[in-house]
C-alpha cells in the first residue's frame, strides 16, 4: 500500500495530539510513533519573535519529497509534516514531523531524516526580531545543518 | 525570455523586490550569467556580486545546486539565500 504523507505549510499553530491521532485512529500496524516539534526559542531573553519566511509551492513540494524519500527508505506507515510561517513568538511551534511504523528504530530514523533534508532543503528563512527595537538580523545557515543531511549518504 | 524573478530573505530587501517579470538579455543562458547580470542592474544589486557564493538558485520551484544550470525554457526563477527553516 502506498502511505502518502499529509504536508501542511500553515500560519496558525498545530496541535501534536490531534496530529498524532490522525495517524493511529484508524490503523491496527502501527507500533512506534516519534514526534518532532521545533520551537522558537528567546535566545536568552533577547529575542522578540522570529519571522518566518516562505517559497510557496516550493516549500509544500520539497517537504513531501524528502517524506516521500523517508517513507520508502524506512517503510514508515504514515507521515505527517506541518511548518508555520509568519511571526513566530518565543515557545510558540514552528514545526512538527510525526513518523509511524511497526517498530521504533525506523520512526526515530524516519523523523530524523525529514528534519535533516527540510533544514538545507526546504525554501523558508528566519529573520529574528529583536527586544530592544533595533532591527534583528537573517538567522544564518549553520554548516551543522549541511554535516547532518550528508551524514545520511554513509549510513544508508 | 521572459521570466519571473522571485527574490526571498535579505535577497528580498536589498533588492526591495519579492517578484518581477523581466526580459533576460540573449547572453544570459545559465545560472552563473544570470547572477552577473543581475549584478550590473544598479547598487541594491551589487549584492549578487558580493555574496555570489551564497546564493542558491531554483529554476521553476527545482534546486539547481549547479550554477552552470541550464536556463532555457525557464518561467520562474527564485534567488535565496541558504535555507533556514525548521
Amino acid at each position: 500500500m502506498t502511505v502518502i504523507p499529509e504536508i501542511r505549510i500553515q500560519a496558525e499553530d498545530f496541535n501534536l495530539d490531534s496530529e498524532v491521532s490522525k495517524l493511529t485512529k484508524n490503523s491496527n500496524d502501527i507500533g512506534a510513533v516519534v514526534t518532532f516539534s521545533g520551537l522558537c526559542r528567546d535566545e536568552k531573553g533577547a529575542l522578540a519573535a522570529l519571522e518566518l519566511e516562505h517559497y510557496p509551492g516550493m516549500a509544500e513540494a520539497e517537504i513531501r519529497k524528502i517524506a516521500k524519500e523517508a517513507i520508502d527508505r524506512f517503510n514508515l506507515t504514515g507521515m505527517i509534516a506541518i511548518h508555520r510561517y509568519g511571526k513566530i513568538l518565543p515557545g510558540e511551534n514552528i514545526v512538527l514531523v510525526i513518523a509511524a511504523s511497526p517498530h521504533r528504530h525506523a520512526a526515530f530514523d524516519g523523523a530524523n531524516f525529514l528534519m535533516d533534508f527540510l533544514k538545507t532543503n526546504a525554501p523558508f528563512w528566519k529573520k529574528e526580531h529583536l527586544k530592544n527595537g533595533k532591527e534583528g538580523k537573517w538567522v544564518d545557515a549553520r554548516d551543522s545543518d549541511m554535516k547532518a543531511a550528508s551524514r545520511w549518504e554513509d549510513i544508508l | 525570455m521572459t521570466v519571473t524573478i522571485n527574490y526571498f530573505a535579505w535577497l528580498r530587501e536589498r533588492t526591495g523586490i519579492s517578484t518581477e517579470d523581466v526580459e533576460l538579455p540573449e547572453q544570459v543562458s545559465t545560472v552563473a550569467g544570470l547572477i552577473d547580470w543581475l549584478a550590473t542592474r544598479g547598487e541594491e544589486f551589487e549584492v549578487f556580486d558580493q555574496h555570489r557564493e551564497l546564493i542558491q538558485v531554483a529554476v521553476d520551484q527545482q534546486h539547481q545546486p549547479d550554477h552552470g544550470a541550464d536556463l532555457e525554457n525557464a518561467r520562474e526563477i527564485a534567488l535565496f539565500p541558504p535555507m533556514t527553516g525548521g
